[in-house]
């Protein structure tokens, strides 16, 4: 026999209940169940940024704030990050092409991979760790000490104010920060080659150059937007929608943090398949 | 305003008649979290002016009832006006303006940790930050600040206070927006008995000098005497008892009887 079980999603700032029926032989197993809901909810929450996105007033202090505390606060990890990717792929890769003969290929076989690929790909998980799971984090606990509420009853969209801006600040920031890490990998990279030879910054920089095509950065910036929205939106999502109590808000940054890295890996999946298939 | 609140000793008017003034009306009103009936049939009416404490055992919805006035828990079944207006059936813009009517106190005074005591004020206010002109907002927030009796520390942080004084800064952070009814989650919960005092006279002190109706949901019994006219006792998700404080106090049914011992 059905039985009547409630679950509750999120709509607006409100809990509302969505009563169902649930039956062993349509339902067997209720992750299914909450995978769906989560699903719904989520997805109620992206259409509602879009309708705050464009609804007026706008948060642009805020967002200023955000912006240099999403973007300016990460640059040093980034650069950190960026030089070392340049420096190790550049040692690594030395001995492979070395045996082809092949090492004058080197600036441009790591400059390749730095940008289409790696350079995207690591920064956004260093994004997804440092400010996804920040913005988890500093959600819940506002949440969990009820000033997301005091925001709302004391006449203020919260909404409006702490998610739009902070997934608004993670989209245009992360392609800043990975054009950054980009320079600063190749920086690095020209370390790595003049660890063993002796090449000037003239003629490594002209190889690069010559090696890339728009075709290498364009599509490797666009994704990057896409990432950056992903790694904020479901950030929000946690730290906006947390359990109440402590163990809420610990959930909230983790669940940022794996979520908005399992995004950057599948979004940079179809965003290959979508490039080859428009470069073909 | 309460330099003395201590010394002051304010205590509600208890002969307090309903002047027929509704601001409040519950009628049948119900909430549920999945198969928890919190709210079962809630009837109450609360009138102008008047200072309602809500007692109750943790867990009989008494949070939940002045979350649903506010808004920021949606009735499931029954009716809730505010001012004659059925919040369910408004509309956005008028929702709004009728919940901007309404001021809440939270338990745990919800401050924003990240910004200054002056920031938390002129928060509430950025709407109208653009039309109101600086001094005048230095004056507003230094008025709501001496109010509470916290003129010193408008340049702190929230984590700079105690708990009493968050309270009392939570309570200037709503009065700032001018509401008339001011609905308090357990004023006095984790203070001493001191500071219980001093916030329960605050209490009385804004309901007089803005003429607001309170509506306090307390465990603290001496909160309780010193600020209500009138006390409900909720019970299972149902008002089971309804009177002054010596009227309750004096209740036949021992569960009644034993919140005032």
């Amino acid at each position: 026999m059905a039985k009547i079980v409630s679950q509750q999603v999120y709509s607006e700032n409100k809990q509302v209940e969505v009563i169902m029926e649930e039956s062993p032989e349509i339902v067997p197993d209720s992750i299914f169940k909450k995978f769906f809901l989560e699903v719904a909810s989520l997805t109620i929450f992206t259409l509602r940024f879009f309708k705050e996105v464009i609804k007026p007033p706008y948060e642009i202090n805020e967002l200023m704030k955000q912006s240099f505390l999403i973007g300016y606060k990460s640059l040093p990890l980034v650069a950190i990050t960026g030089f070392i990717i340049g420096l190790v792929l550049t040692i690594q890769s030395r001995p492979t092409l070395a045996k082809f003969g092949s090492e004058s290929l080197l600036p441009a076989m790591v400059a390749v991979s730095i940008i289409r690929e790696i350079g995207p790909v690591i920064t956004a998980l260093i994004f997804a760790g440092k400010v996804g799971s920040g913005i988890g984090a500093e959600l819940a606990s506002m949440n969990v000490t009820e000033q997301i509420d005091a925001m709302q009853v004391s006449d203020n969209n919260p909404f409006k104010y702490l998610v739009v801006t902070r997934i608004l600040s993670a989209t245009f920031m992360l392609p800043l920060l990975v054009i950054f890490a980009d320079g600063v990998g190749l920086m690095g990279s020209f370390v790595g080659v003049n660890i063993k030879g002796n090449v000037s910054a003239y003629l490594f920089f002209s190889q690069i150059f010559q090696s890339l095509e728009f075709g290498d950065l364009f599509p490797a910036v666009i994704k990057t937007f896409f990432f950056g929205f992903a790694i904020g939106l479901i950030a929000t999502y946690k730290g906006y929608y947390s359990n109440k109590g402590t163990e809420g808000v610990g959930k909230a940054a983790n669940s940022a943090v794996v979520l908005g890295s399992l995004m950057v890996f599948i979004i940079d999946m179809i965003a290959v398949q979508v490039t080859s298939v428009l470069q073909n | 305003m309460t330099q003395n609140a201590t010394d002051i000793d304010l205590k509600a008017e208890t002969d307090y008649k309903p002047n027929g003034n509704v601001v409040i009306k519950m009628e049948h009103l119900k909430k549920s979290f999945g198969n928890n009936h919190v709210l079962r049939d809630i009837n109450l009416v609360i009138n102008k002016g008047e200072n309602l404490a809500i007692l109750g055992q943790s867990g009989t919805g008494k949070s939940v009832l002045i979350k649903c006035i506010v808004g920021l828990v949606e009735i499931d079944d029954g009716k809730l006006l505010i001012y004659g207006k059925n919040i369910s059936e408004l509309k956005d813009k008028e929702l709004i303006e009728t919940q901007k009517k309404v001021g809440f106190l939270f338990q745990s005074g919800a401050l924003y940790d990240s910004m200054t005591v002056r920031e938390n004020l002129e928060f509430p206010l950025r709407k109208q930050l653009s039309s109101i002109p600086k001094e005048e907002l230095e004056s507003i927030v230094k008025e709501a600040l001496h109010d509470v009796g916290l003129d010193e520390a408008i340049d702190k942080t929230p984590s700079e206070l105690s708990g009493g004084m968050r309270k009392r800064l939570g309570l200037a952070r709503t009065l700032i927006l001018k509401p008339e009814i001011m609905l308090y989650d357990e004023p006095t919960t984790g203070l001493d008995p001191i500071t219980s005092k001093e916030i329960s006279n605050l209490i009385l002190e804004v309901q007089k000098k803005y003429n607001t109706t309170s509506v306090i949901i307390t465990h603290d019994i001496e909160c309780t005497r010193l600020t209500a006219n009138r006390i409900i006792v909720l019970k299972e998700g149902v008002c089971a008892a309804e009177g002054t404080f010596a009227e309750l106090e004096k209740s036949a049914d021992p569960w009644i009887r034993s919140f005032f011992e």
